[in-house]
């Protein structure tokens, strides 16, 4: 199964989720499609005009282009999901590494797919870690296993 | 061709980044290896890379840690080569995940032992009118 990770650029999750069978949804995949992609004339993201259509099915035209160009890396991700596991509020989507806004609107949006949805903290000691990496397994092993391929 | 990037994260005692990369190298020729301070980055056909991979978590499965990477290594819009010194782009979020990665270890071990963590109470915030209460008593306040 696709599971989106949220922070999309998550070490940790990205590894736990391939570890448990599935596919990790993550924003490494989008921006290396962009990157590798050949031809284009815009390095190093490739960002073309078609790019900001993808961010107008998010966010109207008056809210800051960060969102919608946030939105427009989001989009093959939101569309692709099928369950997220989300990290409630990290320290490191907030302030200059992140958008608060795109957060907001990323989180209310996996809200509104009612796919399955685990919400849970980042550990800040050795306990709660192993109570965070039980619950992801056990919310992993309740989805259906990705198809392995022939 | 497909090619991926992975970006291979060693926090293990008895595993270094140089023996990932050799391992990588004995394995299959055909791929890119750049050992790094932090592990190794692999880049190659999605399913060579992909099937190597299996392989390299088999060394320490609680110290090895694999995601993929959107830029290739030596990129120059991200080699601090290119850019003159300073931290990688990616650096803090690195950091910030390396500093929970021994608790992972930790977690995944008592997973494969079957142990089944208790969810502890958590600490609740700070209620207002005590915070208030802690202000007025304090000697600023007076």
């Amino acid at each position: 199964m696709k599971v989106f990770i949220y922070p999309t650029n998550s070490l940790i999750l990205s590894d736990l989720v391939e570890r448990f069978g599935h596919k990790p949804l993550a924003m490494m995949q989008v921006i290396g499609k962009k990157v590798r992609t050949q031809g284009l004339d815009s390095p190093p993201l490739n960002v073309t005009p078609e790019d900001p259509k993808f961010g107008l099915k998010y966010a109207a035209v008056e809210v800051p282009s960060g969102v919608r160009g946030r939105m427009a890396l989001f989009d093959p991700l939101l569309t692709q999901a099928e369950a997220a596991v989300v990290v409630v509020d990290p320290v490191l989507s907030f302030g200059c590494q992140g958008c608060a806004r795109t957060n907001e609107l990323v989180n209310f949006l996996l809200r509104g797919k009612k796919i399955p949805l685990l919400r849970l903290d980042y550990p800040k000691d050795e306990e709660e870690a192993k109570l965070f990496v039980y619950k992801i397994s056990e919310f992993l092993k309740s989805l259906k296993p990705e198809e392995v391929k022939k | 061709m497909d090619t991926i990037n992975k970006m291979i994260v060693v926090k293990s005692h008895k595993v270094l980044p140089s023996d990932v990369a050799i391992k990588l190298y004995e394995s299959k020729p055909d791929i890119f290896v750049k050992e790094t301070c932090y592990g190794v980055l692999v880049t190659g056909e999605r399913d060579v890379v992909e099937n190597i991979i299996l392989d390299i978590r088999k060394l320490d499965p609680y110290g090895i840690f694999i995601k993929e990477r959107g830029f290739s290594p030596g990129e120059p819009f991200r080699c601090r080569s290119f850019r003159h010194g300073g931290s990688k782009p990616g650096f803090h979020n690195l950091q910030n995940d390396d500093a929970m990665l021994t608790y992972i270890a930790s977690g995944l071990k008592a997973l494969d032992k079957g142990e089944i963590p208790v969810e502890t109470n958590k600490k609740k915030k700070l209620d207002i009118d005590k915070f208030v209460e802690i202000i007025k008593g304090s000697e600023v306040a007076k």
